[in-house]
This record gives C-alpha cells, structure tokens and sequence, in this order.
C-alpha cells in the first residue's frame, strides 16, 4: 500500500477560461513541483490535449489520467475520467457531436489551444467549449461507462454549476460513487446537510485555471500498488472511485 | 382560475394533470433548483426550462400549483409517471418563458 497524492481536476489552454501558460507541459511539470502523483486533464467538454499531457507526464514521472469536464444539458459540470487514453478519445468525439456549436470569441472568452508535448500550437478548437452539451446529468453515467469510465459531480460546494445549486439539492439518481469538493473544510458541513454524500468517496481537485492554482499536495489515497506499475496504479485509482 | 382552465385559455398542453382544480394565484419564473425552493410559493404557476425530476421535488416543496415547461421541453417518462404520483400538474408551453408568462399575466 502506497500514499498517491492526487489532482484530478486541471484545466489546459484549451479551456478558454483557462490561462494559456496551461500547457500540458507546464501542467506536468507542476505537478512534480507540487508533489503530486496522479493528475486528471478535465478540459471543458474536450480531450485533445490528453495525448500531449500523457506524453509531458512521462517525462515528469507523474501518473496521468485522461479526462473530461462535461457540462450536462442542465449545465452541470461532472467530471469523467478514464482508464484509458484512446477510449478518452473516442468519449470525446461522442460529446463532439452532442455539443451546442457557437462560434468561440477569442477576444472574449480567450484562447482554446491544443498543443503538442513540446509546448507548439498544433490546432485550435473554433467552437465554444465549456457552454451545455445535449446529454443529460441522468444519462452521463451510462455514456462515460461506454467509454470504460467515471463520472462524477464536479465542485458540489460551489454555486456555479454546481449539481447542488442547479439541483436543489444531491439527487439519488444517477447513482454516483463520487463526488468532488472544492474545498476539504467543506467537507464536514456538506456530510451533515446530504447525508447522502456518506457512502460517497469524496474527492478533493483544485480545478486549477492558472498555474498557480495547483496547490500542494495534500488530497491523497492510499492503493496497493504492488507489484508495481502505473497501469496497476491507476487501475486501483478506478477501483476506489467506483467503490469497489 | 384553475389549471384546466388555464390550460384552456392559454392553449397549453396538458402532460399531467393528477389536480386539475387547483387554483393559480401567480406566477414564478426560474431555473436554477436551488434558487426557485427558497422563493415559489404555493399556488403559483412555476415556469421552467429545466426537465430533470428534481422539478416534482421542489413543486411539491414549495406546493405551486404547477409546473409549466417552456420552450415545448420533453421530459422523461419516470418524470411524469413521478408527477402524477405526487399530485404534480405539469403542463407544456411551446414558446419561451417570457411569452408563457405574459400569456397568464392577464389571468392570474
């Protein structure tokens, strides 16, 4: 049993909120600074900067996980990760074809960059990113499990998108394994008022936009790793967080 | 006024109608879940875009008189099996929430 000190909630440039000094490159390199061991790349309904983030966190040695921050029809915001980078992709092209097309004003919502490992632009996407797709929070589960992965509510201690501001309060269906905090001094008073986050494996992620939003590590989780290998590492990472 | 009759003034389509003579005393606006429990109020009209079941929960919380979907939003079948359970009316709209509204301003 190893202690993984864990982020699995980062913004690149291709998030348009998202500083572009964000590059997958940078993100990698932070991490380590930072002492984390596993990161999430949970760009606003994209993935193609997974590859550029699976090659910088090699160099770095930190264990990447492909990701996607979804914005339900409901606009809100659950986080999906996977087991897989190519399957990660193929989620991707899916919400490609689900996503609401508006045109993307660089000048006022900025840049949605997607890069190489070695810090070059080699595209751009020209639609919005983060406004709502067409799958529902009720039918996210079952599509991201299509795709061998997870999902779960993003930052429920926050207003903004938040599944508990625009729900009213944490449903019982779809049924999630997880749910994402924001904040861990959150945590207690959150148990308290749903208990229904108590049988939940809380995650703590900083939905870093700017660099200097990765904080230190600090969220961690203890997986047997033995005999080890990234993979097995992040095998048991999708075990604890489908709670098995 | 009660729904059926509003729903026959208005040209709303019924999706639900477990109460049909309940009265309409107003009218409220919102989607944001959260925001709409702590200000409907009971009797009123609650017009929405958003379709997930939740709405029947915080129709029944506040106690309005019914849900009216804009915008001819769908909802899923457990949504209204759900409502009529729960004595929920729901009645759809096909135009956007400020025309829904002006449509029962004069009535209520």
């Amino acid at each position: 049993m190893s202690r993984y000190y864990y982020d699995l909630h980062i913004h690149s440039c291709l998030s348009p909120c998202a500083d572009n000094d964000m590059t997958p490159a940078n993100i990698a390199g932070t991490a380590t600074l930072a002492g984390i061991q596993i990161m999430a790349l949970t760009d606003h309904n994209a993935v193609k900067n997974c590859p550029a983030f699976f090659k910088a966190c090699k160099r770095y040695g930190v264990i990447p996980v492909a990701g996607m921050e979804l914005t339900t029809a409901e606009d809100i915001h659950v986080v999906c990760l996977f087991e897989e980078l190519e399957k990660a992709l193929e989620f991707g092209e899916e919400v490609d074809s689900r996503r609401i097309r508006i045109p993307n004003r660089v000048d006022i919502f900025g840049d949605q960059l997607i890069m190489d490992d070695e810090e070059n632009v080699i595209g751009t996407d020209e639609f919005m990113l983060p406004n709502a797709t067409e799958i529902t929070v009720d039918e996210a589960p079952d599509v991201v499990k299509k795709y061998g992965g997870i999902c779960y509510p993003a930052h429920i201690d926050r207003q903004a998108n938040g599944i508990i501001a625009v729900l009213g309060t944490f449903p019982e269906y779809p049924k999630f394994t997880c749910a994402e905090l924001h904040d861990k001094e959150k945590i207690t008073p959150h148990l308290e008022k749903y208990p229904i986050l108590k049988d939940k494996q809380i995650v703590i992620s900083s939905d870093a936009h700017y660099l200097w939003d990765i904080r230190d590590a600090d969220a961690y989780f203890d997986l047997d790793d033995e005999p080890y290998s990234s993979a097995l590492v992040r095998k048991r990472l999708f075990e604890k967080l489908r709670g098995e | 006024m009660t729904v059926k009759e509003l729903c026959e003034k208005t040209g709303f389509a019924a999706v639900c109608l477990p109460e049909p003579e309940r009265e309409v005393s107003g009218c409220y606006c919102g989607d944001l879940l959260s925001w709409v429990m702590g200000r409907a109020s009971s009797g009123q009209a609650w017009i929405t875009i958003m379709s997930n079941i939740n709405i029947v929960a915080v129709a029944t919380l506040c106690d309005t008189a019914v849900i009216i979907l804009s915008e001819n939003v769908a909802l899923e079948e457990n949504v209204i099996s759900t409502a009529e359970q729960r004595g929920v009316n729901i009645v759809s709209a096909p135009v956007p929430t400020f025309e829904a509204a002006k449509a029962i301003a004069g009535l209520v």
